[in-house]
């Protein structure tokens, strides 16, 4: 921090009357677990079905692992691509996390692609029984937030650029909030990847 | 990290209308959105009022001649619905909550007064589709409960309506959670203790956690059985190989914590009156904190007893049951609690107190009946009759309503600078206490000889007790006429009542009354010990 933008944050501090924490991220932490929490009752439902409501003949399918599989690497890598882009954000370089944050959407379109690749070449659809039921049920819903992540990251790109963007190492709160929920979205994924793939 | 918040609320106070019109207006003064609660909830409570008094009415014979039976149970459906989502839930937390909670942190609003906005005007919207449902095909007709297969073979439109509206109403009771949270956790003024709040403070922060942790689990399985009637999957329909139980199980995970999310802040404004009416400190702050969180912990384990008669395994059963019989031990420590409090007080008898006291009767006597049917070989007799009904009742009404009007009496010269009618407030304590209990303790009569509820007709020999029971609802619903009589003649005459009418030390009645915008005028006062009553007060 240089003198001169150290003085201009003293003077900002004293127009201040009561100044406060900043606490957006923790509401946000806060709805999280709340999400999380809907995802939870999706799982013991799953698993509920799992345990007492045998299927009827022919109604047990062997998932294909090479698509989920794939789905998995993806999202991990642009978890990793979305913290390059923020530790790019906290070196003053924007260009370069523009350039991350639209790798990191480019990954989550390439899942939600994949992901309906494999909807389509599934041999049951929603209505044929249990099973089917909740195996789109929940690859939906997630593939929802996954969706819902792709456009923030698309608008937190365009927010991050040099010339006018609202974000920059002074203003990170977006670009962390939609990478907590990013986050927590490949977290969830992980989760069904082993209940609804693996189990 | 900083936020400037002073040149945003001269924005604020700039943009906002004044007057009567900034109720109508996406306020984001937490007291304005307290008081929008407040009275979108009483609405809402005489829509769902009028609606329980077409049911008695119904009841009064035991034929069904008043309206047809499915129209009863529309009606029951909405006088269900309505009143635990958009009159108790909204108006327990969101309105006392909102108008109270940024006072006893010390803070000038809440932590996200735009989520709070977006909070309330989701309710008025959600509310009339749900009520407008009504005309579209009928309303939904499964009872609050939703339980398929019924919701899933009567009539579609009005059950989806009934499900979209309670996914709104979520939504909104999940918003105001999280800033209920962040508001008591991190907004608190520099110097107040966790354990210095006002028990009001720690009820809200239960029944948060609460609301954060079981919502979400109902609006993923209303999701679920919208898929159900929508998309003709098998969820919860046994023809598609689906099972009703795990819509049980999901359902109650939210809506056995929702008993507490109803009566818990309840809990917490009866803390907050006693001391106030009795000049006496709360007695055993440290027990009551302990108990709540105790309530909200053993609250999310408990919702199988619900389900003791849907095919629910022996072990299940005994765990559930030692699980609720639990509850009643810090349930049980309260009520001690708020006996001891009045215990050798100087009691002041006004609406507010009797309300209260009422509460403590009727609580006391709606736990116990709780108690009872916790217990399995009990709650197999007079499952799905009218001791349930009753048993429900006495807490909904008898704890929560009760406390609300209680509330209304000890804080409306907070909110107006008005007192209210002392005559007409004891005039309508003494219809509501007579009424309530005339209406309700004859349904344990009931329930115990085998009438079954959520039906419009009954065998002829229980025609005597349910007519006295219409006739204690019929009271009730006269019991709102000096009330609102009460509050507009206040409103327009009544004395003044000064900052501080009843010498309370808790920090809202610590500034003018009503109270500016941003709440003090200058610092917000430390308050180390809100219920320092009996003690030499040291001026400054």
């Amino acid at each position: 921090m240089t003198s001169i933008e150290k003085s201009s944050e003293i003077k900002k501090s004293l127009e201040i009357e009561e100044p406060h924490e900043d606490f957006r991220m923790f509401g946000l932490i806060t709805f999280l677990i709340a999400d999380g929490m809907t995802f939870a009752g999706f799982f013991a439902a799953y698993l509920t079905y799992k345990a007492v409501n045998p299927l009827p003949e022919g109604a047990i399918y062997e998932l294909e692992l090479p698509i989920p599989t794939l789905n998995t690497i993806l999202l991990l890598v642009s978890s990793a691509t979305f913290h390059k882009a923020g530790k790019a954000l906290a070196n003053k370089k924007n260009i370069d996390s523009q350039k991350w944050l639209l790798f990191t959407a480019f990954l989550g379109v390439t899942f939600l692609v994949c992901q309906l690749f494999e909807y389509f070449h599934l041999p049951f659809s929603l209505t044929d029984n249990l099973f089917a039921s909740t195996f789109y049920a929940l690859t939906g819903f997630h593939g929802l937030h996954v969706t819902l992540g792709t456009l923030m990251i698309f608008i937190i790109s365009w927010q991050t650029r040099s010339n006018g963007g609202i974000i920059s190492y002074k203003n990170k709160f977006p670009l962390e909030a939609v990478e907590l929920y990013w986050h927590f979205v490949d977290g969830i994924w992980v989760v069904l990847f082993i209940i609804l793939y693996l189990l | 990290m900083t936020i400037l918040i002073n040149s945003k609320n001269e924005q604020k106070e700039s943009l906002q209308p004044k007057g009567l019109l900034r109720y109508f207006s996406f306020s984001l003064d937490h007291k304005v959105i307290g008081i929008q609660y407040l009275v979108c909830g009483f609405l809402f409570y005489l829509v769902g009022g009028s609606l329980a008094s077409a049911i008695r009415i119904e009841l009064a014979s035991p034929m069904s001649d008043f309206m047809p039976r499915d129209v009863y149970n529309q009606v029951l459906t909405l006088h269900g619905t309505i009143m635990i989502f958009l009159w108790i839930v909204p108006v327990v937390n969101g309105a006392f909550g909102n108008y109270l909670i940024p006072f006893y942190v010390g803070a000038r609003d809440m932590a996200f007064p735009r989520l709070n906005a977006v909070a309330f005007w989701l309710i008025p919207p959600s509310g009339l589709m749900l009520i407008t449902s009504y005309f579209v095909d009928g309303a939904a007709q499964a009872g609050w409960t939703a339980y398929p297969p019924l919701s899933i073979t009567t009539p579609q439109s009005g059950q989806i309506i009934w499900i979209l509206s309670v996914l709104l109403l979520g939504g909104s009771s999940i918003f105001g959670g999280i800033n209920f949270i962040a508001t008591i956790l991190k907004l608190r003024r520099p110097g107040l203790k966790l354990m210095q709040l006002p028990m009001y403070c720690w009820a809200m922060l239960g029944t948060s956690i609460l609301v954060v942790l079981s919502t979400p689990v109902l609006a993923g399985t209303l999701i679920l059985l919208s898929f159900d009637i929508v998309a003709n999957t098998g969820f919860f329909n046994p023809v598609l190989g689906g099972n009703v139980v795990v819509y049980q199980h999901l359902f109650w995970f939210y809506s056995h914590p929702a008993v507490y999310i109803m009566v818990l802040p309840a809990f917490g404004l009866v803390s907050e009156i006693l001391p106030v009416h009795c000049r006496k400190p709360l007695f055993g702050y440290t027990t009551m904190v302990f108990s709540i969180m105790g309530i909200v912990v053993l609250g999310l384990v408990v919702w199988a007893h619900h389900m003791f008669t849907s095919g629910t395994p022996p072990w299940m059963r005994l765990f559930f049951t030692i699980a609720t019989a639990f509850i009643a031990v810090p349930t049980g420590i309260k009520f001690f609690n708020w006996v001891a409090t009045m215990w050798g007080g100087k009691i002041s008898i006004n609406s507010a107190m009797l309300f209260s006291c009422g509460f403590i009767l009727n609580f006391v006597f709606g736990g116990i009946t709780g108690v009872a049917l916790a217990q399995v070989p009990f709650d197999i007799h007079v499952h799905d009759t009218y001791f349930v009904v009753a048993h429900f009742h006495y807490i909904v009404y008898g704890g929560s309503v009760f406390v609300i009007f209680s509330s209304i009496y000890h804080w409306f010269p907070k909110v107006s600078g008005k007192l209210l009618n002392e005559k007409l407030g004891i005039l309508h304590f003494a219809i509501t206490f007579i009424g309530f209990n005339l209406c309700f303790a004859p349904q344990h009569w009931l329930g115990l000889n085998g009438m079954p509820r959520r039906v419009a007709e009954y065998d002829p020999q229980f025609q005597l007790i349910n007519q006295i029971s219409s006739v204690g609802a019929l009271l009730m619903a006269v019991s709102t006429i000096p009330f609102l009589l009460n509050i507009f003649l206040s409103i327009k005459n009544g004395r003044k009542a000064g900052d501080n009418p009843w010498n309370a030390l808790t920090p809202e009645w610590l500034t003018s009354s009503p109270p500016p915008v941003e709440n003090w005028e200058g610092e917000a006062p430390l308050v180390e010990e809100p219920y320092g009553y009996g003690k030499p007060i040291i001026s400054e």
